[in-house]
Formats: structure tokens, C-alpha cells, sequence
């Protein structure tokens, strides 16, 4: 029989001193980088926004040749551009053109901004003529219904997920869950801004996905947590929570092993479009393994230590408290 | 025993009914041929509708346009605009075009196999307002000219006029007017020069605007066209606009002496005839004026329309589609009835087929803009697609080599409850007729990686109960009992995301959230009922194994 990771006893919560040094050393100054920025410009100064949030115009092209980007850009800008984004997509002949402009194109009104930079290329680039692959263009309104609902999306996805964790577990498990869930949200906007990813709708339903999956994770571990309370044996909490830990890390190892596989074929094999949205899925995975053990379960104990439940008795946990402040009182050091 | 062979057959049942529902079946669709003529093609392919992301296409949506006019129920003017642009999708010829509202005030255009994003838009935002209207021919405009300058400077509209176009040297526009009137009569000649004594050429109103070649008409220099329609657009210049005049744009720019110049009517506000009247419409060439569009009235319309020629003989006539004068304004030379024409000066005839095509379809009651396009090349769909199924065969592979060579034959039970997945939720999509987009690919990848997380709960729980010594036959039961409570959270957990993804999301997020949402329903499925009989068929094969190779 494999076996790996099999009867670890690694103490998970005895190092959460270390771990939350380690996470905020590096989470912090990417908040104050965003907090700083947005303050400065609003959302589209701290990230990359893309068009299905700002409004404007996005045109691939397909070049029979690969042409000079310099030449592409300047062809933009004389069409009256200026602020256009050229850069090659995947092939060195496949050139994105990324303008903010858009007209809403009203009854015989001005012509699209793509219609005006495919023909300023054609003109261009006659003996190289580009075809259009692909065209976006969405007006500054429905960019901002857009921007609005994925805002909402996130919010509601929260709460819903908070009260189904509260009613099957209680209402102490799903806060520490979805705090390890914010952790994990927080650290993923700060990949996206490290990483320079552009924030569109797409990435969005990533980061939605990796809630989903983050969640999951934790209700493993709790399931965990809960069944080990109900045997009522003479174990602090935190041991508790560590043998919980313990005991399905073979599981969190090998889903996390399956899930990142599926997703390095994605980001190796399926293209341009998908590999932002594979790549933020891919961290946000692994962040939410890390904060399933690391910052749900230390923060769990914080809880039921602060605030001790009145039905403890019925779920074991007020012996594992009871426990867990003698050990305190045996040993002050290890368990600060 | 009974018991596993209900089950059995209820796996076998579901796994026929799935490849049925994938089995490739004869599509008849309409696609146009290499000469744009509309045919009928019968092809084979698998029942899973796909996204326009994945078959090439364009997505429009439009919106009521009230920059020009306050539209006060949103609501019901997009019902009413909506039958209009579905006749005229029709008529565009596109298999599987579709029309529907979006929210209260939005239409969603579908046009699958459409790339000509120029065409397409204009055919579906076109409001085809037809109407004709007589060219003024008292100067009106010309007497108000003065007071325009006046309000044009007091109101500092002109600010950031550019340089160039500021005072003309008056020779220039001399012959320019030559140029312009040479072919017309010395009567029109004569007036010309009246007219330049009227406009001083001063104002930024009146310097930007030259007499044109007949009476009513004029020309702006291409450059200065943005700052005459913001001129023409301030509220205090509308209201010194001579009274029961319109003024519009020309629709073609002409060259002349070097400088592309756009014409600008003054015409009468009263239309003579518009187009309600219109019972049929034709794009033809004749080789006298090239592209025309020949329309009929009906019989209360051409009855109308004669009347109002016969009395306008000799008059200008302007054909004013949306605003726009079309072409030159022709001289009415006789009473006209119920047959008419449109001249197209110069367009082609794929522009005569679509001004056709929206004039039979009828107005739109409200003008529309375009407030989102997204069109993707076939290509680029189908390389979308090679490129899915690539990234998707080797996660499957990875995902089938961890498994068999970490849990053996137990492996070997999860990858055929793993193959049922995957065939159920291509199924479960193609029955509920969703529509697969690039991140429903993505999604369903990704899902693979996750249909096993269930298995791994399992399976550890199973070594576990083994490691205390229990019987595999215990082991395997209480295994599937103990780990049904994660397996169900953390699958609802899933669900409810994927749900909100689909509420809030658009488009393709939603293919994606669509995706999500069967994977886990088919993924508990094979979970916790197909691995599970597979358990339990290999425990009666094998009576009596004290070992079981997880």
C-alpha cells in the first residue's frame, strides 16, 4: 500500500506565531499597495481593469506575417488612439489592440472605435492585410453593471456559503471558516497585483471558484474537528484540531495534487484566454489548502477561547476546553 | 444481493441514456456559401450546443438611446423595438439567430456564424426612419446667420476650434463655389452671390459653413464637422433655427479641391411622406446611378405622395433616412406615385440589400445603440476548442495515473466512476440543452481534478478504519458511511457558489457556473452511488478476501 503523509503528528497551531509573521509580511504591503492606489485612482489605478469593467474596445488580429509591433502601434495611435495598448497574443502573429474608447454607437453615429483601427491597419499593412480573430467592445454602462454585480457576486457567495457552514456546523466553525476565506481572498488580489494580471470578468469567476473551493477545504477539516469532539476523549483542543489536521492531510494533499495537475495542463496546453484565469485559480487553490490549516483552525481556537459556547457540553467541546486550560496552566510556554 | 443488481441496472440505464444523448446526429442548418447565397447544410454533430465563443459568431447588446430624446418607459419601447430587429435578423438570414430581452432594458442579439461586424451592426441599429422632405428654398437659414454667430460666441462654443480651418481667404471659396455651381444655371449662380453677401464670414458659425450648389444646401469641412454638430446640438442655437426647418447631415463627404467636405440641409420640418407607407423595398443597379433601392407605396401613401410632388415641382426633394439626407437631393421633375427610388451614390450593393432589407422591416419605434459586441472568428473558436480538449485529455491522464498508482484496483474503480462523470455531465448538458463556452471547457477541467476529492474522502477513510483493524467488508461500509457528511458539505459549498456565479455572472461565466453546477450534482452521483456498487460488486466476487488493494 502507498502511503504518504500517513500518521504525521505535526503541531499545525503550536506555530502559529511564525505563520501569521510570515503572512503578513508579505500580505501587507500588498494591501497598502492597493489601499494606496485606490485612494489615489480608484479601482482601475490599483489593478488592471479589464474592458468588461472599464468599457472599450478590444480587437485581435490575425497577421499572415508577424508584424513590426512598433509599426501596429504606431498605425493606433495616428488613427487617433494614443492611450492603446498593442501587444502580441500567444503568437507573434496574433497582435491585441486594447483601446479604452468606446462610442456608444448611436443611429447613423460615429463610426466603432475597432472599425476605425482595422481600417487605419488595412491601410497599413496592405501586402500583410491582418484579419479580425476576435472583437470586444462594451459600452462605459454596462461596464459598470458589470463591475457592480461581480462585486455583488462576491458579497452574496459570502454569506450564503456562511449561513449553510452555520446551520450544518455552528455558527463559531463558519466564522473561522470564512475568515480563513477573506485571508484567502485578500491574498489572492494581492497575486493579481504582484503577478500583474488583468482583472476581468473571467478572473472573477475564478477567484468565485476558489471561495467554492477554499470552503470546501475547511468543511473537511471541521467534519474533522467535529467528529473528533463527539468521541469526548481527555484532549485539549488543540490537539484536537491538529490531529483533525493531521488525519486528513493525506486527502488535502492529494486533492490539492489532482486539482493543480488538471489546472498546469490548462495553463501549459489550453491557450491565452483561459491562462490568467487558470493561474489565479491555481494560487488561490494552494492559499486556500495553507488557510485550512494554518488560519482557520488557530483561529477557531481563538474563538472558542474567548468566547466559550453555552451547548459546549453537547459537542464535546467544553471538556476539549476544559482540557485545553489545563494544559495552559501545565505548560504556559508552548501554548501562548 | 437483490440490492446490487437494481443498482447495476440503474448505472447501466444512466450510462445508455448518456452516450444516447451524445450520440452525433444529423443538424440541418442554414449557412451561406462561398457566393453569400443562403443554403441548407446537413451535418453531423454531437448534440452540445456551443458557445459563440467556441463556433465563431457575434453577441450585440442594444440599448435605448435617449441622448437624443427622453424615452419614458424603457420597458415597453424595447418590447416594441425588439419585433422590429428580430424581422430584420430574419431577414439577414443568420440559422439559429437569437433575439431576446435582457433585464428591462436591453436587447441580446445572438448571430452565430456572423463575423461582419460592421454589416451586422448597421442592419440591427438602424432605426429606418424614412421620410422625405422638401429642401427649403427661402434662405432661412442664411437670415439667422448673424444671430447664431452671436450666441456661438457668447456662449464660447468655439473654443478649441482648430487654427487651420479659422479665416478662409474669400478667393478660395469663390472657387470653390465655381467648382461647386458650375454645372448648375446662371439663376443659381446668382443667388449664390447673394448669399455670399449675406454670410459675412466672420462668426465661427458662418465661416464654417459655404453655400453649396443649390439653395438649402451647404458645405462644412470635414474637420469642422464635430464642431458644427455640437453647434447644431446646443440648445440656445436650436431655438434660433429658423422655425419649421430641420437641419441635417449628408450622408457622403465629397472631395473637392483637395479637402473632403460634407454637406449640411436646411430643410421643412413637415415631412411630405414617410416611410409607414412602405409596402416593399429592392436593392437594384442601374447604370445611370449605380446602386439604387427601389421602394413601393401602398395606395393611401402614393396617393399622398403625388399630391404633395405635384405641388413641389421643380423643388429639391430630400430622402432623409434617421436623420441623414441620402445622396443628393434630386429635383422633383414630375408627380410621383406609388414607385420610388433610392439613389446609394456609389455604395455597394451589400449596402442597398441591408437599406432594403431595414426599410421592409419597418422602423424602429425607438432609436437603439450598441452597448456591447463581442464576435469571435470560427477559427479562433475551433483553435479554442483543439486547445480545450488537449488540456483536458492530459489532466485526465494525470488524474487517471495518480489515482491507479496510488490506490490500485480501488484506483481502478474511481477512474470508471470518474468516466461515468464525465459522460453524465457532457449528457446532463446536452439534455438541458446548455450552452458549452471556453470557460465551461475550463470549468469541466478543472471539475475532473475535483470529481476525485469525493474518492480520496473515501478512500482514507477506508485505510483508516483498515489501520483499526476492522474487516474489509466493515472497512468498506463504514469507509462510504463516515465520509458522506464531508463529501455532501463540501459538494453544497461548491453548488451554492457555482449558483451565485450563475445569477451574477454573464455570457460565458455563466457556461462556466452552468458546468460547475452539473459536475457537482453528477460528481456526488458517481461518488457516492456508482464507486460504491463497484465496492460492493467486487465484495461478493471476491467472498471471504481478507485484503483489499486501496
Amino acid at each position: 500500500m502507498l502511503r504518504i503523509l500517513h500518521n504525521t503528528q505535526i503541531d499545525f497551531i503550536g506555530r502559529w506565531r511564525q505563520v501569521a509573521v510570515v503572512i503578513a509580511s508579505l500580505l501587507l504591503p500588498a494591501v497598502v499597495w492597493i489601499v494606496v492606489s485606490s485612494a489615489r485612482g480608484g479601482l482601475s489605478e490599483s489593478f488592471k481593469l479589464g474592458i468588461e469593467f472599464t468599457g472599450g474596445t478590444v480587437v485581435q488580429y490575425d497577421f499572415p506575417v508577424p508584424p513590426s509591433i512598433e509599426r501596429v502601434r504606431n498605425t493606433v495611435t495616428a488613427a487617433g488612439f494614443a492611450g492603446a495598448e498593442v501587444q502580441t497574443f500567444g503568437a507573434p502573429n496574433q497582435i491585441l489592440v486594447r483601446a479604452q474608447e468606446h462610442e456608444e454607437q448611436a443611429i447613423g453615429g460615429a463610426e466603432s472605435a475597432a472599425q476605425v483601427i482595422t481600417a487605419a491597419l488595412r491601410g497599413e499593412f496592405a501586402d500583410n492585410l491582418p484579419a479580425v480573430s476576435r472583437t470586444d467592445a462594451i459600452g462605459p454602462r454596462v461596464g459598470a453593471e458589470l463591475r457592480r454585480n461581480a462585486i455583488i457576486a462576491m458579497l452574496i457567495s459570502f454569506a450564503v456559503t456562511l449561513l449553510y457552514l452555520a446551520w450544518r456546523f455552528d455558527a463559531r466553525l463558519a466564522l473561522a471558516a470564512v475568515f480563513a476565506n477573506v485571508h484567502d481572498i485578500i491574498a489572492t488580489f494581492a497575486f493579481i497585483k504582484y503577478a500583474q494580471i488583468e482583472l476581468s470578468l473571467f478572473v472573477v469567476g475564478g477567484i468565485l471558484t476558489v471561495i467554492g473551493y477554499s470552503l470546501n477545504d475547511k468543511v473537511v477539516v471541521f467534519d474533522r474537528v467535529r467528529e473528533l469532539l463527539r468521541q469526548r476523549a481527555r484532549r485539549p483542543l488543540r490537539d484536537t484540531l491538529n490531529l483533525a489536521i493531521n488525519q486528513t492531510l493525506p486527502r488535502t494533499v492529494l486533492t490539492g495534487t489532482t486539482v493543480i495537475a488538471c489546472l498546469l495542463s490548462v495553463i501549459f496546453l489550453g491557450g491565452e484566454v483561459l491562462r490568467p484565469f487558470a493561474l489565479v485559480l491555481l494560487f488561490g487553490i494552494v492559499i486556500g489548502t495553507f488557510s485550512s490549516i494554518f488560519v482557520a483552525s488557530p483561529l477557531l481556537l481563538l474563538i472558542e477561547k474567548k468566547w466559550p459556547r453555552q451547548d459546549g457540553e453537547t459537542k464535546g467541546m467544553s471538556r476539549a476546553l476544559a482540557e485545553e486550560r489545563k494544559r495552559e496552566r501545565a505548560d504556559p510556554v508552548t501554548t501562548r | 444481493m437483490s440490492k446490487l443488481k437494481y443498482r447495476l441496472i440503474l448505472i447501466a440505464l444512466l450510462t445508455v441514456a448518456s452516450v444516447a444523448a451524445l450520440i452525433p446526429r444529423d443538424v440541418t442548418v442554414k449557412r451561406r456559401d462561398a457566393e453569400g447565397v443562403l443554403r441548407e447544410v446537413t451535418e453531423k454533430r454531437v448534440p452540445l450546443k456551443r458557445g459563440l465563443d467556441l463556433q465563431g459568431g457575434m453577441y450585440l447588446a442594444l440599448e435605448v438611446d435617449n441622448s437624443k430624446q427622453a424615452v419614458a418607459d424603457k420597458s415597453e419601447a424595447i418590447d416594441r423595438a425588439i419585433k422590429t430587429v428580430r424581422n430584420r435578423i430574419e431577414g439577414f438570414g443568420v440559422s439559429e439567430a437569437i433575439v431576446q430581452k435582457s433585464g428591462d432594458d436591453r436587447i441580446e442579439v445572438l448571430l452565430p456564424g456572423v463575423t461582419d461586424q460592421e454589416r451586422a451592426t448597421s442592419v440591427v441599429r438602424e432605426q429606418a426612419f424614412l421620410k422625405f422632405q422638401i429642401v427649403d428654398k427661402t434662405q432661412a437659414l442664411e437670415r439667422v446667420l448673424p444671430r447664431l454667430d452671436a450666441i456661438v460666441r457668447q456662449r464660447n462654443l468655439a473654443a478649441d476650434r482648430p487654427a487651420a480651418a479659422a479665416p478662409r481667404p474669400a478667393a478660395a471659396t469663390k472657387g470653390l463655389q465655381g467648382l461647386l455651381t458650375g454645372a448648375d444655371s446662371a439663376a443659381d449662380t446668382a443667388r449664390v452671390a447673394s448669399a455670399d453677401s449675406v454670410v459675412p464670414g466672420t462668426g465661427a458659425f458662418s465661416s464654417a459653413i459655404q453655400q453649396g450648389g443649390m439653395v438649402g444646401e451647404y458645405f462644412v469641412r470635414e474637420a469642422d464637422v464635430p464642431m458644427v454638430t455640437r453647434f447644431l446640438e446646443d440648445s440656445a442655437v436650436r431655438s434660433a433655427l429658423p422655425p419649421a426647418k430641420e437641419v441635417h447631415w449628408g450622408s457622403d463627404s465629397t472631395v473637392m479641391a483637395g479637402a473632403r467636405y460634407r454637406p449640411l440641409y436646411v430643410v421643412d420640418a413637415r415631412p411630405i411622406i414617410t416611410g409607414d407607407y412602405l409596402t416593399d423595398a429592392r436593392p437594384n443597379t442601374s447604370p445611370l446611378e449605380g446602386t439604387i433601392v427601389q421602394f413601393q407605396l401602398n395606395n393611401v401613401g402614393g396617393r399622398r405622395f403625388g399630391n404633395e410632388t405635384a405641388k413641389h415641382i421643380g423643388d429639391y426633394m430630400a430622402i432623409v433616412l434617421d436623420n441623414r439626407v441620402m445622396g443628393r437631393p434630386p429635383v422633383i421633375q414630375g408627380r410621383i406615385t406609388t414607385n420610388g427610388q433610392i439613389t446609394m451614390a456609389g455604395r455597394d450593393l451589400a449596402a442597398a440589400q441591408d437599406l432594403a432589407l431595414v426599410l421592409r422591416a419597418g422602423a424602429l419605434p425607438v432609436p437603439l445603440m450598441v452597448a456591447e459586441v463581442r464576435s469571435i472568428g470560427p477559427s479562433l473558436g475551433q483553435d479554442s476548442i483543439r486547445k480545450g480538449v488537449r488540456a483536458g485529455l492530459l489532466g485526465l491522464a494525470m488524474v487517471v495515473i495518480i489515482m491507479i498508482a496510488y490506490y490500485r484496483l480501488s484506483g481502478v474503480l474511481s477512474v470508471l466512476g470518474l468516466a461515468f462523470y464525465a459522460l453524465t455531465t457532457l449528457a446532463a448538458l446536452a439534455l438541458f440543452d446548455a450552452t458549452l463556452t471556453l470557460p465551461g471547457i475550463a470549468g469541466f477541467i478543472l471539475s475532473i481534478g475535483m470529481a476525485v476529492d469525493a474518492n480520496f474522502l473515501q478512500f482514507e477513510r477506508i485505510r483508516e478504519e483498515l489501520d483499526r483493524g476492522k474487516t474489509v467488508r466493515t472497512a468498506i461500509d463504514e469507509g462510504f458511511k463516515n465520509s458522506l457528511s464531508a463529501i455532501v458539505d463540501s459538494h453544497v459549498t461548491t453548488a451554492l457558489t457555482g449558483a451565485v456565479l450563475y445569477q451574477y455572472g454573464t455570457g460565458p461565466v455563466q457556461g462556466f457556473a452552468v458546468t460547475l453546477v452539473v459536475g457537482v450534482v453528477s460528481s456526488m452521483l458517481s461518488a457516492v452511488f456508482v464507486v460504491r456498487t463497484f465496492f460492493m460488486l467486487w465484495l461478493t466476487r471476491s467472498r471471504g478476501t481478507a485484503t483489499l488493494s486501496i
